[in-house]
């Protein structure tokens, strides 16, 4: 009987705030609950992009022949070849796999972050926040070039039926394939680079209560892990993204 | 004028072996995009169903790393696993749907 917790309290009382379901506080287990709901919205934009490709054509012949054409589904790696600073060099996929490392650099120092709380280490938690928010930075500015890139088109361009050549993508032109390929090209990543962004702005508001000692004064660093959580799913995310939308 | 606030908190020392073991999950995670760059460009176009069988693959091994290890799933209560693995089921009844509706669209405009 030494080990009892306490003889009066029974199981129902428990679960009515008494102690914490699965051993994991109430924050975290919000934030896990909204990252599956997180996970289904992005599930269904990936599943819905999957269903609008199958209803087109797909491209049949040699890469090396391919041009770009309303007819049928564009190859991925011959829209995005582009690098800054390189112009008119075919570099496919580099700059995607570029952002795909600096994200994914950026989770293991918010990792290294959630660490250096554990171990109450301000320092650690202030310097190893700041990385993770230049990363979190440089991966939107990363978005934003290709974003661009992605509106204003190649030199070249592509010709329509009518004879008229036309520049680039919006959401009712595009000079890489159907239409619908650009308008799931700026949903998706468009939904996943505002999560970066408050990512980003989370990340930077629990740097600041770190610096301030605002997280030192209460105790515990748990701000940093569930704002953790939230980073490491738009790096999962992105993994997804990169998978389904620049590589198949 | 507010004195600077010094903190009389002694942090504890970092196990080094702790933070060896998130850097070798960055290294993973580094190696299987490599290889996933390698196979999206030296393979052949010709094996497509192969490369995507790959890319499904090496997704899922990036994902199971950043889920169980950096977002720490797998050292939770299995409980807690479970209550956030297992709703994803949906996600594959709803590829499974959706393709198939996906299908009998292509085939009422293209044959």
């Amino acid at each position: 009987m030494a080990n009892s917790v306490s003889l009066s309290t029974s199981n129902k009382d428990l679960w009515a705030g008494g102690t914490e379901p699965y051993k994991a506080s109430y924050g975290k287990l919000m934030m896990w609950f909204f990252l599956i709901s997180d996970a289904f919205t992005f599930s269904a934009f990936l599943i819905a992009y999957g269903v609008i490709r199958f209803k087109h054509p797909a491209y049949e012949g040699n890469l090396s022949d391919f041009s770009f054409s309303q007819s049928y589904w564009p190859v991925p790696e011959k829209v995005f070849e582009a690098f800054p600073f390189f112009h008119g060099v075919e570099l496919p996929l580099v700059f995607v796999g570029l952002m795909t490392f600096i994200l994914i650099l950026s989770s293991v120092t918010m990792v290294l972050a959630v660490e250096a709380g554990h171990r109450m280490d301000r320092q650690g938690v202030e310097k190893w926040m700041i990385w993770t928010i230049i990363g979190g930075l440089t991966f939107l500015g990363c978005q934003a070039w290709e974003w661009s890139h992605f509106i204003h088109g190649t030199d070249a361009g592509s010709r329509l039926l009518d004879g008229s050549i036309i520049y680039g993508a919006n959401l009712e032109l595009n000079q890489y394939g159907p239409p619908d390929f650009a308008a799931f090209f700026f949903f998706i990543t468009g939904f996943h680079g505002f999560h970066v962004f408050s990512g980003v702005a989370l990340n930077f508001l629990i740097f600041y209560q770190a610096t301030v000692g605002i997280l030192e004064r209460r105790g515990h660093y748990e701000m940093v892990e569930k704002v953790g959580l939230y980073w490491h799913f738009v790096d999962l995310v992105w993994v997804f993204v990169f998978t389904f939308f620049y590589l198949v | 004028m507010i004195e600077p606030e010094v903190s009389n908190i002694k942090p504890i020392p970092a196990d080094k072996s702790k933070i060896w073991q998130i850097w070798k999950v960055a290294l993973i995670l580094g190696v299987v995009t490599a290889a996933e760059f390698f196979v999206a460009l030296q393979f052949p176009e010709s094996w497509k169903d192969f490369k995507l069988f790959l890319f499904i693959g090496m997704t899922f091994i990036k994902a199971g790393y950043i889920v169980m290890e950096f977002m720490h799933l797998g050292h939770e209560q299995k409980s807690l696993m479970w209550t956030i693995l297992l709703p994803t089921a949906f996600v594959i009844w709803l590829i499974g749907a959706l393709f198939i509706q996906a299908d009998a669209i292509y085939q009422v405009l293209y044959n």
